[in-house]
């Protein structure tokens, strides 16, 4: 007496959800390739009819322009490849110093925010709405047209006794030469960063064995900054300065920083801070206020607290959306085309796309070139990230 | 799985548009739109330049409507697309204009490996330098060590520094992408000295503050061809565009101006007869209106005309004809005979 069993019929195969979903995967994947190729097709094909170059020959030929701002060797013969290392590490330099300052910039605002000082964290939110409302693009118009172009001609040159210079050329400071022997003083310093390295690791073993505290701060200091000095001293100060001076229209010798990379840099470092203070905001309150009153009942005082107790525990919220920023930071150092800034857009996707015409290859370096940057950001934030994580224990 | 049917929609029309833009000619396009797409300069007086009306004026937005009254009868069935020197032959090549007139200079590169086609010569410039009177300099050569503005992706920037290393002289560019931020910097003290066409010198001196301060350096250090452009690969269009400019230096070699077309078509000289399409079938041709010159001719006018009028004694540049005479005045406008 058995019900006959209800075995379902084995559904047929395109309704196995498993089944679907690989073939839903190699649909979407061969229309993505068939895509790209298409395009890829298209531009070629367009290319050819219209008689364009196309290939990344172009790149040993020589340039024939000059640059203004180079941090390698390069003339007007040097090649359009070199163009693009010259143009690079001009975008790298202007981001690495913009998230460096903006860095500074941000953790100070983002802790004056929250002072218990009226005027402190009034200024501080003063200054947040201000910068973070503006558009980027017309606070480096204002920092370039408005401020720097205030200043003086080069015969009228603001200055600090015979060596620095500032015009509306740049800011102009004395460049050092290094001599022979100078090689010691870095030995020096080699050996002063060591020394310190093995006192502070003693000296922690023995607070931690013994309570007894060590003036570690003073001490590393004077060595690092005592020790080389002295080298320097005895090795017969192989420094020679080359100071800047005015002949005919420019001043000459020195390093010169151009208005262009200052008013940038100050926009993007003074923009990007602001969100960075607001995110240092966050974190720091994300951090449970009986940690602070803890901390002040074992009797440290607030500067400890807040570099001991809150920081490294706010530091976990405030990393992820601090990569952002810097990412952000550094696509748009790219605005530096509107006020003539060398950097890769202007220089490279700019100037180089229209001497050879070579639109697409150009963009195409070009995207690759801030994806990497972007992506290595981002990889050194993640590992940065990991190591501050909470520890379970 | 329900997102697959907008992903897959999509992709089939991405495919199919593109698809479309594959086909057709540049002049097939240009007559089924009913306009022309020509590319000007982002303001230059003179070459380029938009009045408080908005109404654009210059030599270069007169050989785009000269084309325009060839094609259509019509000199104002146009739209313009102000450049910078950096985005025009981009906006040429990928098919944003049809024609690039905006003060561009014809050499081997642009004409073969960037894929274009020059058209002819609207100006014979020649690179110089504007500077300030105070800096007390009167010759180029006197330039060592001065900081430079000039355009970005001219070939005014490579001549810069060719000249520079040739007389063995140092210099710092500032480059910018507009003419305007140049100028500016001039005058703001940012750079010593402005390079440019000498054309373009004249037009940006009068747009400074004090113009009577600024001095043009007699130097000339290179040859400038100043022409329409047109892509590779509709040789139509390009006869088309290439003759406007012949007809119109034509009409001036001949007599024929704006004023006096009509009455000329009763002249019995056999050249007059041919540009005006009294006598011969030169419109069947170029597959135009047989009065398709003398069309240009009277809503346009004769190279003369338009050079008086945008740069010359008509207007406040009061630049001379000097190689833009024509060549039985003793400059290089020439054009082949209308037969």
């Amino acid at each position: 007496m058995s019900e006959p069993a209800l075995i379902p019929a084995k559904p047929p195969f395109w309704n196995n959800p498993q089944t679907r979903a690989i073939a839903f995967q190699i649909i979407a994947l061969t229309a993505t390739v068939v895509f790209g190729w298409y395009i890829f097709d298209n531009a070629q094909s367009n290319l050819r009819r219209l008689g364009i170059a196309s290939g990344f020959g172009f790149l040993d030929s020589s340039s024939g322009f000059d640059i203004v701002q180079t941090l390698i060797p390069y003339s007007s013969s040097s090649s359009y490849g070199q163009v693009f290392w010259v143009a690079l590490l001009n975008t790298l330099l202007v981001s690495a110093l913009g998230i460096v300052l903006a860095t500074l910039i941000g953790f100070l605002v983002g802790i004056a925010r929250l002072s218990k000082n009226w005027l402190i964290s009034r200024l501080a939110l003063a200054y947040i709405e201000t910068f973070r409302n503006i558009p980027l693009l017309l606070q480096i118009f204002f920092w370039y047209f408005a401020v720097l172009r205030a200043m003086p001609a080069p015969r009228q040159s603001l200055h600090l006794g015979e060596a620095i210079y500032l015009n509306i050329r740049g800011l102009y400071v004395p460049h050092p030469y290094l001599q022979a022997g100078f090689s010691w003083v870095l030995v020096a310093l080699v050996l002063a960063v060591v020394l310190a390295w093995r006192i502070a690791r003693w000296a922690h073993r023995r607070q931690q064995a013994t309570g007894q505290q060590f003036p570690i701060f003073s001490v590393t200091l004077a060595l690092l900054i005592g020790l080389p000095l002295l080298t320097f001293w005895l090795a017969g100060s192989p420094l020679v300065w080359e100071y800047p001076q005015l002949q005919g229209f420019n001043f000459r010798g020195g390093w010169v920083v151009i208005p262009e990379m200052a008013s940038l840099l100050l926009a993007l470092s003074i923009y990007t801070a602001t969100f960075i203070a607001e995110i240092v905001r966050s974190g720091i309150q994300a951090v449970s206020h009986g940690q602070t009153e803890a901390a002040f009942s074992l009797g440290l005082n607030s500067g400890q607290t807040l570099r001991l107790v809150v920081l490294p525990q706010a530091l976990r919220v405030i990393i992820p959306p601090l990569t952002n920023q810097y990412l952000n930071l550094t696509k748009n150092s790219s605005l530096a085309a509107a006020i003539g800034y060398p950097d890769l857009v202007s220089s490279f996707a700019g100037t180089v796309l229209n001497q050879t015409g070579q639109a697409i290859e150009c963009i195409a370096i070009t995207m690759a070139v801030y994806l990497t940057i972007s992506l290595l950001i981002s990889l050194l934030m993640n590992w940065y990230n990991r190591r501050a994580l909470l520890v379970e224990r | 799985m329900k997102s697959w049917k907008p992903l897959a929609a999509v992709t089939i029309l991405s495919l199919s548009a593109i698809s479309v833009a594959h086909a057709g000619t540049t002049l097939e396009a240009i007559k089924k739109n009913g306009f022309i797409k020509c590319g000007i300069s982002d303001g230059l007086p003179g070459f380029s330049f938009a009045d408080e009306k908005g109404n654009y004026s210059g030599i270069d937005v007169d050989v785009c409507r000269a084309i325009a009254a060839a094609l259509f009868g019509d000199a104002t069935k146009l739209k313009y697309t102000p450049l910078t020197a950096k985005e025009r032959l981009t906006a040429l090549q990928s098919g944003e204009i049809d024609v690039l007139s905006r003060n561009t200079t014809w050499t081997s590169s642009r004409d073969s490996a960037q894929g274009l086609n020059f058209a002819g010569v609207t100006y014979y410039d020649g690179q110089g330098f504007l500077v300030n009177k105070k800096l007390g300099v009167n010759s180029a050569k006197k330039l060592d060590g001065a900081t430079v503005c000039v355009q970005a992706g001219t070939t005014t920037e490579l001549n810069l520094s060719d000249y520079f290393r040739a007389s063995k002289m140092k210099f710092t560019p500032i480059t910018y992408d507009k003419s305007d931020e140049s100028a500016k910097s001039l005058e703001a003290g940012r750079c010593d000295v402005l390079t440019s066409d000498q054309s373009q010198l004249y037009a940006q001196r009068i747009k400074l503050a004090k113009p009577d301060e600024y001095v043009v350096l007699p130097e000339v250090i290179s040859k400038e061809p100043l022409g329409p452009v047109v892509r590779h690969g509709d040789d139509d269009w390009f006869d088309l565009v290439k003759w406007t400019l012949y007809v119109m230096v034509n009409a001036e070699e001949l007599g024929v101006n704006s004023k006096n077309v009509e009455e000329m078509k009763k002249s019995t000289n056999p050249d007059v007869k041919r540009l005006l399409g009294v006598e011969g079938d030169k419109g069947k041709d170029f597959g135009l209106a047989n009065d398709w010159m003398a069309t240009v001719i009277k809503q346009v006018g004769n190279y003369g005309e338009i050079f008086d009028r945008n740069v010359g004694k008509g207007s406040p540049l009061k630049i001379e004809r000097g190689l833009n005479a024509l060549w039985n005045q003793g400059g290089l406008q020439y054009a082949p005979p209308v037969r």
